[in-house]
């Protein structure tokens, strides 16, 4: 009735081509950012912010690098956390190496590192596909782990091989460091997610988003019809890396505070990471906010319920989220293996229909 | 989806939150994942000294303590998360048995005013209390027993080592690292050669780190395992004939859970300690009476009295007993945090006191101050008789060397202090 396109009539090729064609969606989606920066900034705590929101709006980040890469350009890639790893040991590096300069300014700056190693582990992506460069980007993965705990001059020499981010203000207000507001922590992962999205929306609706398609649903026939090969796989992983570099450093920096490599940035962070992307749907911003929502969102949920609500033991109720989260897992895998995000489609395409089906 | 989600754990949340009044001393342990052999003991031990307490005495200075649990899985991620949802109870100590959440939550709870105790672990230089105001780790820390456990290599070798050679097998982590420095400067002054040996998380995979073992031939391995790195170690060491009595644990490395899947093996196999074990403890009466007879018991209930058990105990021990010197100083027994931290700063536990509480020679007497949070760090040796399965002290305590040690921990702190802009106390 309410949520369709007749009626709300495009008079320039602008407002035609825009994200959101639907009226109900584009209000949706201005009540949704009114929300996020109008309201919740007012009423989050530390647990919300620390438990729930800061790690929803990383990992959000992270999932949609990693959808830009695996999602939309196809190139399977297990060394998610290996490339977050370098957004936080740039980030650290810079930090401690360039006080004065804003830390807002070093976070896209750890990104553009990340995307230049990303763009060097891509290179074998010209001649291996699959399963293989999977096993090359786990490579990466374990090859990065190594190297950070290797070479103690990534550590600033410390003795425990922590990095620990110091303090830093933005507009006056701390927003690293342990005197960090929920709200200043929110904020800034709030702005950098927005704005990350936005971004990728955009790449994926254009030029480049289309040659990363094109060779993810059949690279000779993109190479033929005149698809750079080369200059496409490398810019999804240049893209792809720096957003997940945006949050190996935000994670480390904002939200952990302090790191060590092999802990915070192991190969289960790749694995999480990537079952976002799939849970969500893979080829979809939607799907990374979905898949981001469903992984962090749930355990907290889960482990607030049954040891808070229900009373009981920690350890029964560690294992029994495990299975339930695996579980629901399998069965989402099943009932749809396109991800949240087809779901929302289909939803979608229901209400167009609704209340007259027929 | 996402807000579906979040008015879900809002609803959650808000029926998660009960009232109290009581004294919160917060378990955050970890009872899943590859840590767990150490951290359900420990965890047992911890809530069961608790559970004594208030069963027998009627909490501390007629105070209930309250000790809601929260799962970490030994996970920094999930440290943090369970401090958040705590801390909000009231929270007056944390002792989070994790070297990677303690450094976590040091500049957390100097912010938020909450002490955090971390016996035998931790950060190694939060002994200054000068800088470190809110946290402390007497009686012991790593560095000391990496000092102790050369002490002992020095006594068994008549005084000198040169020429010899030491491998540090490590857990590749905050933890595992933490001795490096001392070893190092330790290796200078008495000239033996030290080797290092990183074994990454969580340390089921050790063939290559034995492997160089066998190449090298070490005279003595010194271990810094946690999990089931211990157990691994231990069977691999069994494997390739390594002389069980040259290979030395840190305490972390040193329960029965890690000594008993070698079976016979496993005998010799030798451990640092920092107090006593078993049952031969008049407390264990009164804990069988009030807690485990009458049902309870943390856990399964089947721990009582093994090493790790027994730490989970004295660190109880140790926290009641600065909530009771607390309560003394500020005249209440509804202490808040603040007053807590003084109870820890005034501490003394004494001889009388431990043989008061039914613990008579367990640990080592200690008394803090404010620039001390370290305590003596002395620290025994203990040995594994896989025929009765027990441990047996095979030393009393050895003082570690505090003229390496002292300087090390001034310097680390005072970089602590430069890097978060800390002006030293207690002038």
């Amino acid at each position: 009735m309410f949520y369709r396109e007749a009626g709300d009539f495009k008079t320039s090729y602008r407002q035609d081509s825009q994200t959101f064609p639907i009226r109900f969606d584009r209000w949706r989606f201005y009540a949704v950012l009114a929300l996020a920066f109008g309201v919740i900034p007012f009423v989050i705590n530390d647990y919300w912010a620390n438990s729930v929101f800061v790690p929803f709006l990383i990992y959000a980040i992270a999932a949609i690098g990693l959808n830009i890469l695996t999602g939309y350009a196809g190139q399977v890639s297990l060394g998610t956390g290996g490339f977050m790893a370098v957004g936080a040991y740039a980030c650290y590096k810079l930090m401690t190496s360039f006080p004065e300069v804003s830390i807002l300014i070093h976070v896209l700056l750890a990104g553009g590192v990340t995307a230049a190693v990303g763009v060097l582990f891509g290179l074998p992506s010209l001649r291996i596909k699959g399963f293989y460069l999977a096993v090359a980007t786990l490579a990466a993965q374990f090859f990065l782990v190594w190297l950070f705990n290797k070479v103690p001059w990534f550590y600033n020499f410390s003795a425990s091989g922590q990095i620990t981010a110091p303090d830093r203000t933005v507009l006056g207000y701390f927003v690293t460091g342990a005197q960090t507001s929920a709200t200043a922590k929110y904020l800034v992962c709030l702005v950098f997610l927005v704005l990350v999205a936005l971004i990728a929306r955009n790449l994926t609706r254009g030029t480049v988003g289309r040659k990363w398609m094109a060779i993810r649903d059949m690279d000779i026939a993109a190479e033929i019809i005149g698809v750079n090969p080369l200059t496409t796989k490398l810019t999804a992983f240049a893209v792809s890396s720096f957003f997940i570099g945006i949050a190996g450093a935000l994670f480390f920096a904002v939200y952990l505070g302090a790191a060590e490599v092999g802990e915070a940035f192991g190969i289960q962070k790749s694995f999480l990471i990537l079952f976002m992307v799939i849970i969500g749907g893979l080829g979809s911003i939607f799907g990374s906010f979905a898949g981001a929502a469903f992984l962090v969102l749930l355990p907290v949920l889960l482990k607030n319920l049954l040891v808070g609500t229900l009373g009981w033991p920690t350890d029964l109720a560690a294992h029994i989220e495990l299975m339930i989260v695996g579980g629901l897992i399998v069965v989402f895998l099943i009932a749809e293996p396109h991800g949240l995000a087809q779901l929302w489609r289909l939803a979608k395409e229901k209400l167009r229909l609704w209340p007259f089906p027929h | 989806m996402k807000m579906k989600f979040a008015t879900a754990v809002a609803a959650a949340m808000s029926l998660a939150a009960p009232a109290m009044a009581d004294l919160v001393i917060p378990n955050l342990s970890y009872r899943t994942g590859p840590f767990a052999a150490g951290g359900i003991p420990y965890a047992d031990g911890f809530n069961d000294y608790f559970t004594l307490l208030n069963e027998r005495d009627g909490g501390i200075g007629g105070e209930k303590v309250q000790v809601p649990e929260c799962e970490t899985a030994y996970n920094t991620e999930k440290g943090v998360e369970c401090y958040e949802a705590t801390k909000g109870l009231g929270a007056l100590v944390y002792n989070p048995l994790s070297t990677g959440i303690t450094y976590q939550l040091i500049p957390k709870v100097s912010q938020d005013g909450i002490t955090l105790y971390t016996p035998g672990y931790g950060r190694t230089s939060a002994a200054n209390g000068a800088i470190f105001e809110w946290v402390f780790n007497y009686p012991a820390n790593y560095w000391d027993g990496a000092s102790v456990a050369v002490k002992y290599l020095l006594e068994q070798n008549g005084g000198d080592l040169k020429g010899k050679k030491i491998a540090l097998l490590y857990h590749n982590s905050a933890y595992g690292k933490e001795p490096i420095r001392t070893l190092e400067s330790l290796a200078a002054k008495h000239g033996y050669e030290l080797t290092q040996m990183p074994i990454d998380t969580p340390g089921q995979e050790q063939k290559s780190q034995w492997l160089q073992v066998r190449r090298e031939k070490p005279d003595y391995v010194i271990f810094w395992g946690w999990g089931v790195m211990n157990q691994v170690a231990i069977q691999e060491a069994v494997n390739i004939k390594f002389p069980m009595e040259n290979f030395i644990g840190v305490w972390w490395s040193g329960s029965e859970n890690d000594v008993l899947p070698a079976g016979d093996g496993a005998n010799g196999y030798k451990s640092l300690a920092m107090h006593g074990t078993g049952m031969d403890y008049p407390v264990y009466a009164d804990m069988q009476k009030y807690v485990v007879d009458a049902g309870k018991a943390s856990g399964a209930g089947d721990q009582v009295g093994s090493v790790l058990y027994s730490r989970g105990m004295y660190a109880a021990m140790v926290i009641s007993e600065a909530v009771r010197k607390a309560q003394e100083l500020a005249g209440t027994s509804a202490v808040n945090a603040a007053q807590v931290r003084d109870g820890f700063e005034a501490l003394e536990i004494t001889e009388e006191r431990m043989a008061e509480i039914g613990l008579p020679n367990f640990g080592q007497p200690f008394a803090a101050s404010c620039t001390d949070h370290g305590g003596p760090g002395a620290a025994m040796i203990q040995q594994w008789d896989a025929a009765a399965k027990e441990w047996n002290l095979v030393t009393g305590f050895i003082a570690p060397d505090d003229e390496v040690l002292d300087p090390l921990v001034a310097e680390d702190s005072a970089a602590f202090a430069a890097e978060n802009k800390i002006t030293p106390r207690c002038n």
